[in-house]
């Protein structure tokens, strides 16, 4: 028995099935999104003053960023026009770029996760608080013994609320150099991993579920691409929905970019 | 809403920003990145009345 609605619209809805399908399903996304927009919101309004961070973010990486998922949507779309006129072999060029595009967003996106990764605050025993990259441990660094040194990069300021605004023109103009710190001197020390505090905390969370979807995108996009001959040899106008419901989810995900980048990486 | 009117979307919402970007730019003192948030918003409007022409004949649907 053939399903019906693959290809022609339904009636009562206008729309065919997997079209259907899809507009409900990010209308779900919408409200995971918005569930976690709203805990940023929440958050940041409850900081204690002076104590959300600015700055924090590489802006120009970014910027690279938001630049790599606009011109995803495009191939998207052409991908898509392209099945619309029949040209499989300008959908798989157009398809090559968007898959091409979104790995090197997740590329650069795991660099800048990396580098909060080996970003460090330390709170040292004298009050004072040293920020900066981790350049080495020694061999017998060890926190809990309380063994050997560790080397940052960075600088070491007498309150943390200095380390909060990194836009503020004390920070930029900060020098930074390597400080090498005793265990001994040590109270705390911490990456800027999602457990730092609640901005990187809502920052992982959600523009690590972004990136998760940017790489479902991408495989369900690389699917069609190596394996959607056969489907486009039988049934074309089947094929070309599915790219376009495909590139309805892509658009979303790109969509929520727009809004994540402002408000991470600007304010 | 089909790709075309979800790209359509899309586009605006991506002039919104470059304007956006471009009036932070300006704000924290930054002409250049100003001046290049401006370009990028000319340049997407100018790419959406393109892709308007160009898929003229796809429903909206």
């Amino acid at each position: 028995m053939e399903i019906p609605y693959t290809i022609e619209s339904r009636p009562d809805t206008g729309l065919y099935n997997a079209k259907l399908g899809i507009w409900l399903f990010l209308a779900s996304e919408v409200m995971l999104f918005g569930g976690l927009f709203s805990a940023y919101v929440l958050l940041r309004v409850g900081a204690e003053p002076g104590m959300w961070p600015h700055g924090w973010l590489n802006v120009t990486l970014g910027t690279v960023n938001t630049l790599l998922l606009a011109l995803s949507a495009i191939t998207t779309l052409l991908a898509w026009a392209a099945c619309k006129v029949r040209d499989f072999r300008k959908f798989k060029i157009f398809h090559a770029c968007t898959i091409a595009l979104a790995l090197t967003f997740l590329g650069i996106k795991s660099y800048e996760y990396h580098d909060k990764w080996i970003h460090y605050e330390v709170q040292l025993t004298n009050g004072k608080f040293a920020d900066g990259h981790l350049v080495e441990k020694s061999p017998d660094f060890d926190l809990a013994k309380k063994t050997g040194s560790v080397t940052l990069h960075g600088r070491i300021v007498d309150d943390e609320r200095e380390l909060m605004d990194l836009r503020a023109p004390a920070a930029q103009s900060a020098k930074l150099d390597e400080v090498t710190i005793a265990a001994t001197d040590i109270k705390k020390m911490e990456n800027y991993g999602p457990k730092h505090n609640t901005f990187t905390a809502i920052y992982f969370t959600l523009t690590g579920l972004h990136a998760l979807h940017i790489l479902g995108g991408t495989l369900v996009i690389f699917y069609f691409w190596a394996f959607g001959g056969a489907m486009w040899k039988t049934d074309p106008e089947r094929f070309t929905n599915r790219i376009e419901v495909s590139g309805l989810f892509w658009h979303f995900v790109d969509l929520v970019w727009i809004f994540l980048f402002p408000v991470l990486y600007l304010t | 809403m089909s790709l075309k009117a979800f790209h359509l979307v899309f586009v605006t919402l991506l002039t919104a920003l470059a304007f956006g970007c471009a009036a932070w730019a300006f704000s924290s003192g930054s002409v250049i990145w100003g001046v290049a948030g401006i370009a990028a918003a000319l340049l997407v409007i100018v790419y959406g009345v393109y892709f308007l022409k160009k898929l003229k004949k796809i429903s909206y649907l």
